[in-house]
């Protein structure tokens, strides 16, 4: 198993009658609610619980990218990525991902990302998101009905540039490149894995069966109402006679708390359970799905969005609980309802919320720790079938970089330096 | 009567509506689409010979991943005219299609001597930005469609539950096929370069506007007048921007006045 620690940065402080006075959390959110003072906090303890992840032997340490978004403060997921390079020194730093659609020109992503994976001595899992219609669409203006045109064509840009040895021109519909010729290169070879997240589109499962990427369900819904759309997925993997089920072909993001007991769990974490499904999922429904967006084929699969539901607000945290959206819970409890979850997704790639909503850095620790301790270490060996399946994870440098420690006097003296030739 | 027919173009079957007798007239409908039982459509057959072909995506017109931007739809918007064998016929565009026809007028301005925009898209201004269309719901259209938004509710909705999976799959089909080609003219900002070819068109030009258009408001009725040389304005009282459905006999004596 491959356990990701991951964080959302959600903004910590949407008022409490939030829902009552605000249409949308997402793209025309109120930016009178942002205080960049109190930015500066909630940045620093998100990157804060990101390193202690590290230490605590998660096997990554994940972030993705939103715009104009109160519950996911990360525009550029790639400059938190950068600040993750120097300060974790084990975990994968899994960006999930850049929304390679939105970069002019592709290249761009290429670049960044080669340098993450050489700054980070091959620890980069990369990911491709389409991204939601709302990053997509109605923050950053793609035309919906063109949108998988333009990231399919990226998506081969970005590739090409990380494998061919030599300079080349690449003449797209969207892009016209004379010169592709990235410096530096990727370390991981020929380029770091990819996992593309996804919300039920066929294309998107035969786009990742065809390229050996790992497919990544991002809901918030849980993983018991995953199961049907996974199994679409592995169907669809059986269907193509892919040359194996191995379930690291597949991720899964699921909401968690860990206290002592269950009962603990409640009174500990129900309030930012309610914090995250009632004030940040509140998603206009407008903006859920700009028409064009999702495929006619997709469409008629009935796979609705996740986003401006009407269910959220009437959760208890019973329902959130019974209806799996959270597993929640003593270690041994939570510990159960993973193996649930592993086994009946079938998923070899867990995506930790362990953070939530407004969760306090010290409630999160406690929590995150309890999980390193208590459950993790059952968890690891659920695919021993596939233990050495590493086609979907890094395979970083056994020597690495250590940053220097700060403040060290590290030169050395005059008399030492070798003058260039 | 008006029926239904099929022609073939580079770029695919298009369907188109077919009615009635007298000077050749062409409609091209709104972002919306168009139903052979439109009252507007059929009061212009009364007086035309009627053609009003689908977008792509539209109807039974095939979708074409091949037609993305501006120019793609406006050329083959004239080998739809060219497959149906017309020649300078009465150009009448609503809203998108108003954008569509104002452009054809600008690209090539001998081919269309007679034009009528009736609260047309394609222009941007600052102070008056035009609703974002895509992000509205379809409980909040009607407000922004129609003077009356109780009468256009009763208009667009026809008594159907929009919560019944029935429908709404089909629906939600319909409305990607439809506003997904739109939206590669209109999304996310209604403007693709027509004021900076507009001073070419050489048509005679009316231009037809709701007073209550909350879609396209009234001061794009004047920019437009003020681009397109001689064009006459003909402003509506009690309506919106479906001007076509809420006052059809004005409409139609406005484009009465191209002759």
């Amino acid at each position: 198993m491959k356990f990701t620690w991951f964080n959302l940065m959600p903004w910590p402080d949407l008022p409490d009658d939030f829902r009552e006075k605000h249409r949308s959390v997402w793209v025309d959110i109120d930016s009178n609610l942002y205080d960049p003072v109190r930015g500066h906090e909630v940045y620093n303890d998100y990157l804060d619980l990101l390193e202690y992840a590290d230490t605590l032997g998660f096997d990554g340490v994940g972030i993705n990218e939103h715009h104009q978004n109160g519950y996911g403060l990360m525009p550029s997921p790639n400059l938190m990525a950068a600040a993750l390079t120097r300060r974790t020194s084990k975990a994968a730093i899994v960006v999930l991902g850049n929304s390679i659609a939105l970069y002019n020109p592709p290249v761009r992503v290429a670049e960044e990302f080669a340098m993450l994976d050489v700054m980070s001595g091959g620890r980069l899992v990369a990911g491709f998101p389409v991204g939601t219609s709302m990053d997509t669409n109605f923050c950053y203006g793609q035309i919906p009905a063109l949108t998988r045109e333009k990231y399919a064509e990226a998506h081969d840009m970005i590739i090409r540039a990380w494998t061919e040895d030599k300079p080349f021109a690449f003449n797209g519909r969207y892009n016209k490149l004379r010169h592709v010729n990235i410096w530096p290169k990727t370390l991981q070879k020929p380029f770091p894995p990819i996992h593309i997240p996804g919300g039920g589109s066929v294309e998107t499962y035969d786009f990742c069966i065809d390229n050996t990427y790992s497919y990544s369900y991002l809901s918030f819904s849980g993983y018991i109402r995953a199961k049907a759309l996974l199994q679409g997925y592995w169907d669809q993997v059986a269907k193509r006679n892919a040359p194996d089920a191995s379930p690291y072909r597949a991720g899964f993001a699921q909401t968690v708390f860990v206290a002592e007991t269950d009962a603990e769990a409640e009174r500990l974490y129900s309030g930012h359970a309610h914090y995250f499904y009632n004030r940040c999922l509140h998603v206009y429904a407008g903006f859920a799905d700009a028409p064009g967006y999702r495929t006619v084929k997709t469409i008629q699969t009935g796979a609705l969005n996740q986003y401006g539901r009407a269910e959220y607000p009437s959760l208890t945290w019973k329902d959130l609980v019974d209806g799996g959206y959270i597993i929640a819970g003593s270690p041994e409890t939570v510990r159960q309802r993973f193996e649930e979850l592993i086994k009946g997704l079938n998923v070899g790639n867990i995506f930790l919320l362990l953070h939530v909503g407004n969760m306090p850095k010290d409630l999160c620790m406690y929590s995150t720790k309890l999980f390193a301790e208590k459950v993790l270490p059952h968890l690891r060996d659920m695919w021993p079938d596939y233990k050495d399946d590493n086609r979907f994870w890094c395979s970083p440098l056994a020597q690495r970089a250590v940053p220097a420690p700060l403040g060290a006097d590290f030169a050395p003296t005059p008399s030492q330096m070798v003058p260039a030739k | 009567m008006i029926t239904s027919k099929t022609i073939q173009t580079p770029k695919g079957a298009v369907e188109y509506l077919e009615g009635g007798s007298g000077p050749d007239l062409v409609f091209l409908h709104g972002a919306g689409g168009i139903t052979a039982d439109s009252p507007f459509l059929a009061a212009l057959a009364a007086k035309y010979h009627l053609y009003a072909p689908f977008l792509p995506g539209y109807g039974e017109s095939e979708d074409n991943p091949d037609i993305r931007d501006m120019l793609d739809v406006t050329l083959h918007t004239y080998d739809v005219l060219a497959a149906l064998g017309l020649h300078k016929p009465i150009l009448v565009g609503h809203s998108l299609g108003g954008m569509i026809a104002a452009e054809m007028a600008a690209v090539a301005p001998n081919d269309i001597d007679r034009l009528c925009l009736i609260a047309a898209a394609g222009l941007w201004i600052d102070s008056h930005p035009v609703p974002d269309l895509f992000s509205l719901l379809p409980r909040e259209l009607p407000a922004v469609l129609f003077h009356d938004p109780v009468a256009g509710a009763a208009t667009m909705t026809r008594n159907v539950n929009m919560q019944d999976p029935a429908f709404l799959i089909p629906f939600l089909v319909r409305n990607a096929r439809q506003l997904g080609m739109a939206g590669k003219l209109l999304f996310p900002i209604p403007e693709r370069g027509l004021k900076d070819r507009i001073h070419r068109i050489k048509a005679r030009t009316v231009l037809v506007w709701g007073d209550s258009d909350r879609m396209v408001p009234a001061p794009y009725a004047q920019a437009f007048k003020a681009a397109i040389n001689g064009a006459e304005l003909v402003s509506v009282p009690e309506a919106g921007h479906m001007v076509i459905v809420e006052q059809t006999a004005a409409v139609m004596a406005a484009i009465g006045r191209l002759g």
